[in-house]
């Protein structure tokens, strides 16, 4: 039943080390699974390591120990003398620029990597909601993962004749065409200009889940982590620190350094609930948020609301209060002293953290099981779409 | 005119060119993705004619395919007559002399294909010689071009090379610049000086279409 076990989860497991003469190690260590279509983020700051983590998983780089192993085959176990070539992974693999053949046309490169086999065809009547599986013949295999792209009016061009945005398009047609386990991102994003990046991003997202290809993201956008990815792995120095779901891992970094590359921010999961006079109004589970956003967003998607901690004021409850917008009833849960500013933790409907002075926490006299109402400014939150 | 060493220079040069051809390409190719520490070594080599006295490599290689060597006592037995004096003799001299011509060229062209095009082809399923095959020889088509036409020019101009392993018999290793260096011997200036013109002129046209080639669209894929 080899047609169950592609919709299952695919477990990845990576441990690795590798050291560069400059001292810079690769030290990583990574368990997930990953179901069809879903993205595991690598997020780290610049230098982090994670572009060769990509690689070695990508089989462009020997580890100096360890084993990459994903969904039943063994890639690389040094240990063992197991090393399979990046030609017998069947990996897709797309770079920060498009890298495309620059003597082949659109079609040429998208095909460049489909094996011929004349008079099979795999997919011909296709269910819906079926994964794509191209099959081996060329045309048809253009033909679906160009209309999947919208890049079916460029077939005919050179490389040289297409924007960044759509040469980017052609590359995760290129590497998506021999329908491979897994497809790997290196920054694809990073050179486009903002309006092509997030369109892309969307039409990634919607991609990978109509053709159930698991895929690796490598960024050091937070903002495209949000938007991209399910699971998300933190790499600092060589090593991954933190490995969760990407609301839980923003929500809850592990400790200071890996809170410090994510930025300090409560990310809740929410809901558009409906828009009026450039407000948009969020369902956080049971509780509403006012938010003033620039970009409107259509009611019924599903966003990140992103809110600092130091944007959350506390006031005593007082019941006239309860009802204004974005004072939230809570419950102190914990408190934290850093320094003359306290950490304190807050239960309202879901986890919030407030920063305030050791003076107004004494002023409001606060400890564990305290009841006071969370006020947050409408400008303070802002909203990650969901893709 | 002396029509015939015109003739022979032509076919040296151009059985040089292709012996190159073939033997260059996958040199070339071994010298830019080998991973081998020594293989400074092989490029040392393979440019040694271009700093190297013509008769030096002349004598060696007329001692390497004599009667008193392994190579030339077997090709002797098999073929039935040695190497020395002989157009095969001066075949291989040819094709040692103008390796560098050939070779360095087309090194150059191959290291400068982006690396990462090689990565998107291997990931893609394709081996490394269906990758050599497929991208990397569509874009070195401007180096081979060079490296063809070098050694063809290179090798109808040689003197010294010739002069040791060839010597000088009519139609068999008489080229044009030793039919030129006789003419001069024998103080027939007008002879040596049609023969001179008709070089010059042909090297001139090869090397400026070579560079017009250069120039054009076609032979430049990358941006």
């Amino acid at each position: 039943m080899a047609e169950t076990a592609s919709l299952s989860a695919a477990a990845l497991q990576v441990a690795v080390e590798q050291r560069f003469s400059a001292g810079f190690a690769i030290d990583a260590r990574l368990a997930v699974d990953l179901r069809p279509g879903s993205m595991l983020v690598l997020f780290g700051p610049s230098g982090a390591g994670k572009t060769t983590i990509l690689r070695q998983i990508a089989g462009l780089e020997r580890p100096d120990a360890g084993v990459i192993r994903f969904d039943g085959s063994v890639w690389c176990d040094i240990a063992q003398g197991v090393w399979s070539p990046p030609q017998a992974r069947r990996i897709g693999l797309v770079f920060q620029d498009p890298t495309l053949f620059p003597h082949l046309t659109v079609r040429q490169n998208i095909v460049y990597g489909v094996k011929t086999t004349p008079g099979v065809r795999s997919r011909s009547d296709p269910a819906p909601g079926d994964r794509v599986r191209p099959g081996s013949d060329p045309d048809q295999v253009l033909a679906e993962t160009a209309k999947l792209l919208g890049i079916e009016d460029l077939a005919n061009r050179y490389p040289r004749a297409l924007s960044g945005g759509e040469g980017q398009r052609v590359a995760l047609a290129r590497a998506l065409a021999p329908d491979p386990r897994l497809l790997l991102l290196d920054e694809p994003f990073a050179s486009l200009d903002a309006p092509t990046r997030v369109r892309l991003r969307r039409d990634v997202r919607a991609l990978l889940q109509t053709t159930g290809t698991p895929a690796i993201l490598v960024t050091h956008d937070r903002t495209e982590a949000l938007a991209l990815g399910d699971t998300v792995a933190v790499v600092i120095g060589g090593r991954v620190r933190q490995v969760g779901p990407v609301s839980d891992v923003f929500s809850h970094p592990a400790d200071a350094a890996i809170a410090a590359s994510l930025g300090i921010e409560a990310v809740l999961p929410a809901r558009v609930a409906g828009s009026a006079d450039g407000m948009i109004d969020v369902a956080v589970g049971e509780v509403r948020l006012h938010v003033a956003e620039r970009e409107p967003i259509a009611t019924g998607a599903a966003v990140y609301a992103c809110v600092r901690a130091e944007d959350v004021t506390l006031e005593t409850l007082s019941p006239g209060h309860a009802s204004a917008r974005n004072h939230l009833p809570a419950r102190v849960v914990s408190i934290a002293s850093e320094g003359p500013i306290d950490r304190v933790t807050l239960d309202c409907g879901f986890a919030l953290d407030a920063l305030i002075t050791r003076r107004s926490r004494e002023e409001l006299n606060l400890t564990p099981g305290t009841q006071v109402l969370a006020a947050i400014k409408a400008t303070s939150i802002h909203l990650v779409p969901r893709f | 005119m002396d029509w015939t060493a015109i003739w022979l220079s032509i076919r040296l040069a151009s059985a040089t060119t292709l012996v190159l051809l073939a033997l260059g390409i996958p040199l070339a190719y071994w010298i830019v993705f080998s991973p081998r520490r020594w293989k400074f070594l092989v490029e040392a080599i393979v440019a040694l004619p271009l700093v190297l006295p013509p008769t030096v490599l002349g004598f060696y290689v007329l001692v390497a395919i004599g009667p008193l060597s392994p190579v030339g006592r077997a090709y002797a037995r098999f073929v039935g007559h040695g190497l020395p004096f002989t157009f095969e003799g001066l075949l291989i001299a040819s094709v040692l002399y103008s390796m560098p011509f050939a070779v360095q060229p087309f090194a150059v062209e191959f290291a400068s294909v982006d690396r990462r095009l090689l990565e998107a082809s291997w990931s893609l399923g394709v081996s490394r010689l269906a990758t050599f095959r497929r991208v990397v020889i569509p874009l070195s088509v401007r180096g081979l071009v060079t490296g063809v036409v070098l050694s063809f020019a290179h090798t109808l101009g040689e003197f010294g090379v010739v002069l040791m392993v060839g010597g000088n018999l009519p139609g068999v290793t008489r080229t044009v610049s030793i039919s030129i260096y006789d003419a001069v011997q024998s103080l027939d200036y007008a002879a040596a000086s049609r023969t001179s013109l008709l070089l010059l002129i042909v090297s001139f046209l090869i090397l400026a279409s070579t560079y017009s080639l250069q120039r054009s669209t076609w032979l430049r894929p990358r941006h």
